[in-house]
């Protein structure tokens, strides 16, 4: 994100662009990140529907990986995911 | 029209002339009659206002952001302990920049638990980021409710304004007052267009979203600007409503100061009782003059400075005490304005009127006396005291 100087931005901190946090990246908040195991994955979505950041890119019904430059690590996909299946770990980010 | 009114039905008729589209209330002593009397607007279908019976205060104000957020005039008034509950918002609506009007009839903060008059209530929230205009009597009530609209919409300020009135003496008290025309005053108030109306799906916006350390600071710079920027439209609006209405308001009035030596500063309706001290002490060959304040927020800092430049002794009155151990508000931002201007004034604080004791011509006239006597003597015996407290 550019830092623009106060004369440039909108009064009152409004957002007149619709869409636009995803130019707010959040990445790195994260303290574990979701790493994911596509052998033990049945491609349920599960964690798809969970993800409160929409960080779970799906491809043609399958999940191709995470969006880390907005996941905060949460871990609610990790939590979600079916108990036989557990294809989602967090690791320590170092 | 002359009319008589009480204070509360003063602002009520404005409100009325004003028309806003959202009014949200909350009844607290002694304010309620503003709204008591707005609701009869309503019922009897003399405005088109929505009129939105809140929970709370602190609702009242989140229901009349939401409103001003979404595009159109909105409105709310309160009082002591009201405004106090309302404090989160109160802030908000001045961070967001939204061009609320608000009465708001000074009454004593609790505790312990007061209903009557003094200024603390407002002055809790002095640099909240509201414009705060106070009133002497209701025909200023009812001219300052006229003209807030202009300010606080004008787009170098985008800030909400407080217009106040002192309780039960001016809320209570019947008074004969000139209204003017319907169409005078829509007229003069104008069309409110706003810039980003939180209800347009052709331009979405989003209102109070997180602000972190990268902007923040910014928008809490922007801020400052507008308030800074007020004092320049409150008196350009003020020249506009003498051309229009024949009444003239600036930041403040000065009284028979031209030649005067000793002063007196007051807010509100004290200055009524004061100027006619004024006249009488005149009469004793006293070189004394009064200033009263009009705009608190923002502070008419080098104008008062101006003001006061030829003055040697001044007595600032506080209908409040600051409990910082230096005197009340206005004491502190009139020295404020003075440091480094005017080295040789002497300044004394006089706190008066607390929980809505009473201050009688008796009591300025003492005041009067004290700061002769400083002026004659050169000695400062105390810089804050206390009038009409039993010693």
């Amino acid at each position: 994100m550019s830092n623009k100087k106060w004369k440039e931005i909108p009064i009152g901190g409004l957002i007149l662009e619709p869409g636009n946090s995803v130019k707010y990246k959040t990445g790195g908040w994260r303290v574990f990140r979701p790493v994911h195991d596509p052998t033990k994955c049945s491609n349920c979505l599960i964690c798809w529907i969970y993800c409160p950041d929409s960080s779970i890119i799906v491809k043609n019904g399958k999940i191709e990986k995470f969006d880390y430059d907005h996941c905060k690590g949460c871990g609610i996909c990790a939590r979600e995911c079916p108990p036989k299946i557990k294809a989602i770990k967090m690791v320590k980010e170092e | 029209m002359r009319q008589a009114m009480t204070g509360n039905e003063a602002v009520a008729y404005a409100m009325k002339q004003i028309n806003p589209e959202v009014v949200a209330a909350y009844p607290i002593t002694p304010q309620t009659g503003i709204m008591q009397k707005f609701a009869d607007y309503v019922a009897n279908g003399q405005v088109d206002t929505e009129f939105l019976t809140m929970d709370s205060e602190h609702s009242a104000m989140s229901a009349t952001i939401g409103a001003s957020a979404a595009g159109v005039r909105a409105m709310t008034a309160t009082s002591s302990n009201g405004l106090a509950y309302m404090w989160e918002i109160v802030y908000i609506a001045a961070s967001y920049r939204l061009p609320i009007v608000m009465p708001v009839v000074n009454r004593a903060l609790s505790g312990p638990i007061n209903i009557h008059c003094d200024h603390s209530d407002t002055m809790g929230c002095r640099d909240s980021g509201w414009i705060q205009i106070f009133s002497e009597n209701s025909q200023e009530a009812y001219d300052n409710a006229v003209q807030a609209l202009r300010i606080a919409e004008h787009p170098d300020v985008m800030l909400p304004v407080m217009i106040t009135l002192d309780g039960f003496i001016i809320s209570h008290a019947l008074e004969t007052l000139s209204t003017y025309e319907d169409d005078k005053v829509k007229k003069f108030i104008g069309n409110y267009i706003p810039k980003h109306p939180l209800i347009n799906p052709s331009q979405p916006v989003t209102y109070g979203p997180l602000d972190f350390f990268d902007y923040y600071f910014e928008h809490k710079r922007q801020q400052a600007e507008g308030m800074v920027n007020a004092k320049k439209v409150i008196q350009e609006v003020g020249r506009a409503f003498e051309k229009e209405f024949n009444r003239s308001y600036g930041l403040f009035e000065e009284y028979r100061m031209a030649d005067a030596e000793l002063a007196l500063i007051v807010l509100g309706s004290t200055a009524g009782t004061a100027k006619a001290v004024v006249d009488m002490v005149r009469e004793k060959g006293y070189k004394i003059g009064l200033i009263k304040i009009r705009c608190f927020r923002p502070f008419p800092e080098e104008e008062l400075a101006e003001a006061l430049k030829r003055i040697k002794v001044l007595a600032v009155m506080d209908r409040s005490l600051g409990f910082n151990g230096v005197g009340g508000p206005l004491f502190n931002d009139v020295r404020a304005a003075l440091f480094g201007r005017n080295a040789e004034i002497k300044v004394v604080n006089y706190v008066y009127g607390l929980g809505g004791r009473e201050i009688t011509p008796n009591d300025i006239w003492n005041i009067c006396n004290n700061i002769r006597d400083i002026n004659l003597t050169g000695k400062v015996q105390s810089s804050v005291n206390y009038v009409g407290v039993r010693e």
